[in-house]
């Protein structure tokens, strides 16, 4: 029997099968509050899920993604919880981060503990494409390049490209990843929680810089409204639906890549459908630790996540990032 | 006679500029990185890849702009393994004059920083040894803390010092 680490080890080659477009696979709002103007956003912590070593256990992993998802679907089973986030007919892309090198990306072991929660909830292995900008990110993240349409599949944009055509909204023209634009029907975010040298915070709305071919271009004044406009695409804006943010591990300074002096491990996994109001708690989370630090605030290092205000705002209209408009569940 | 002068003052100029392109050369293509085994207990685990000012965003998307404005030329990185175990990777940031690796060595630096006598100033924490020299920056870094990480990137840190 394949082991949840064992399934997406074996690398494997084949043609890249580009499906077609596709309705949205989110299943239905899942949001209840969202009938009282509130977004929801879960935090989950696991006080003992590194234990001594360095990696976070699996089964305390599984185990927190499923608190997580019970706690934002009110579903305690975890495969009917999914179910009443995905139809199974789509094809789910998981956008993760392995910018930062091996040390802080995505953890490999909550890549497959949503892969077997996919998989559970019915969606077929080849319709899980695992994906970020190139073939170093992935590895990164500890996953092994597989383009077999019938397992699960990981490649990055530089096997799949991107579009000719760029797209536009506000001052932001792009041109957007293959696999977000031609094959997934939802995506769900599985960003790192970092500080940023540039844009003070990295998380959901941040990922979305490594669906685009020049995302270089984004970044000055302090990647606002680049990060904004961006997430307005309608592609990103529409595809985009859930984010299960990592911060299991993070760097509250000097990122965004691995500064292991300032490691840190929150042992957390935030959750939400409003991107705005999860990339609003992150932020605190990662204020309280720079205070904690004894670190001057985002603001006075001249780094404030000016985007998020952005993307809350009239033109963007995103998500909330007003905290009387977040209900915050901390399980 | 006078054909005869200026027949040897040019091949006096041609072996000079012989000689200072050939040094250029090997300045330019030569590998920052210590072979496997060159320091004890560590081997190279990746070929050296180099990316030019403009592509360091490849590299370091987001972390990129700080180098460049301290007026990074290109970057070197490589991967290793302390005794087959602890993974590590080093980075050699080739800057335009030394005072763009001061200026990166300097704003880095959290209050845990240990001072080393490494190239022109260098500083150690647990798991990283970031020191410059001339005109380069080093940076290298191990994926796990382990009781003798600190001692073994030292090592390999005077490794790369001496190939610079």
């Amino acid at each position: 029997m394949e082991s949840r680490r064992d399934f997406l080890k074996t690398a494997a080659t084949g043609a890249l099968v580009l499906g077609s477009q596709r309705k949205l696979g989110l299943a239905a709002t899942l949001d209840q509050h969202a009938q009282t103007g509130k977004s929801k956003v879960v935090m989950a912590r696991d006080a003992s899920l590194h234990g001594t070593g360095a990696q976070p256990d699996e089964k305390r992993v599984l185990d927190l993604l499923d608190r997580a998802i019970a706690a934002y679907t009110g579903h305690d089973n975890p495969v009917e919880a999914w179910k009443h986030i995905l139809r199974a007919d789509k094809v789910i892309g998981l956008k993760v981060n392995g910018l930062g090198g091996k040390g802080v990306s995505t953890h490999l072991s909550l890549i497959l503990a949503i892969c077997e929660r996919l998989q559970q909830a019915g969606i077929k292995p080849g319709n899980i494409v695992i994906w970020d900008r190139n073939a170093r990110d992935l590895v990164s993240c500890g996953l092994t390049i597989s383009t077999d349409p019938s397992r699960i599949r990981c490649y990055g944009n530089d096997v799949a490209g991107y579009e000719e055509q760029p797209v536009t909204w506000g001052a932001t023209s792009v041109k957007l990843a293959r696999i977000l634009s031609r094959e997934c029907d939802m995506v769900i975010g599985l960003p790192i929680l970092k500080d940023h040298s540039m844009s003070g915070v990295t998380f959901a709305m941040k990922n979305m810089y490594g669906v685009v071919e020049r995302p270089q271009g984004l970044h000055p004044g302090g990647c606002n409204p680049g990060v904004a406009d961006l997430n307005c695409i309608p592609a990103v804006r529409d595809k985009v639906r859930f984010t299960i943010g990592d911060a299991m591990t993070s760097v509250y300074d000097g990122g965004p890549g691995f500064h292991p002096e300032r490691l840190w491990q929150p042992n957390a996994l935030i959750v939400g459908e409003d991107r705005v109001a999860v990339d609003h708690t992150a932020w605190q989370m990662l204020e309280r630790k720079r205070a904690e630090m004894g670190l001057p605030t985002f603001e006075a290092a001249g780094r404030p996540p000016r985007y998020i205000a952005t993307a809350a705002d009239a033109a963007h209209r995103l998500g909330t990032n007003d905290p009387q408009r977040i209900h915050l569940m901390e399980v | 006679m006078k054909y005869c002068l200026n027949w040897k003052w040019a091949v006096a100029a041609l072996v000079m500029v012989a000689a200072v392109a050939g040094t250029g050369c090997k300045k330019k293509g030569a590998d920052p990185f210590p072979a496997s085994g060159a320091v004890a207990d560590w081997q190279k685990s990746s070929e050296t890849r180099v990316f030019a000012a403009k592509d360091l965003w490849q590299y370091i998307d987001g972390d990129a702009e700080q180098y460049i404005s301290a007026g990074v030329v290109s970057t070197s990185t490589s991967d290793y393994k302390y005794k087959g175990e602890l993974e590590a990777t080093a980075d050699v940031y080739t800057m335009g004059d030394a005072t763009g690796a001061r200026k990166i060595l300097e704003s880095g630096q959290s209050s845990d920083a240990k001072a080393v006598q490494l190239g022109d100033a260098g500083v150690a924490y647990a798991q990283s040894v970031i020191f410059r020299k001339g005109s380069h920056l080093v940076r290298i870094v191990a994926y796990e803390s382990e009781p003798d990480a600190q001692q073994a990137l030292l090592a390999l840190a005077h490794g790369v010092e001496a190939k610079l």
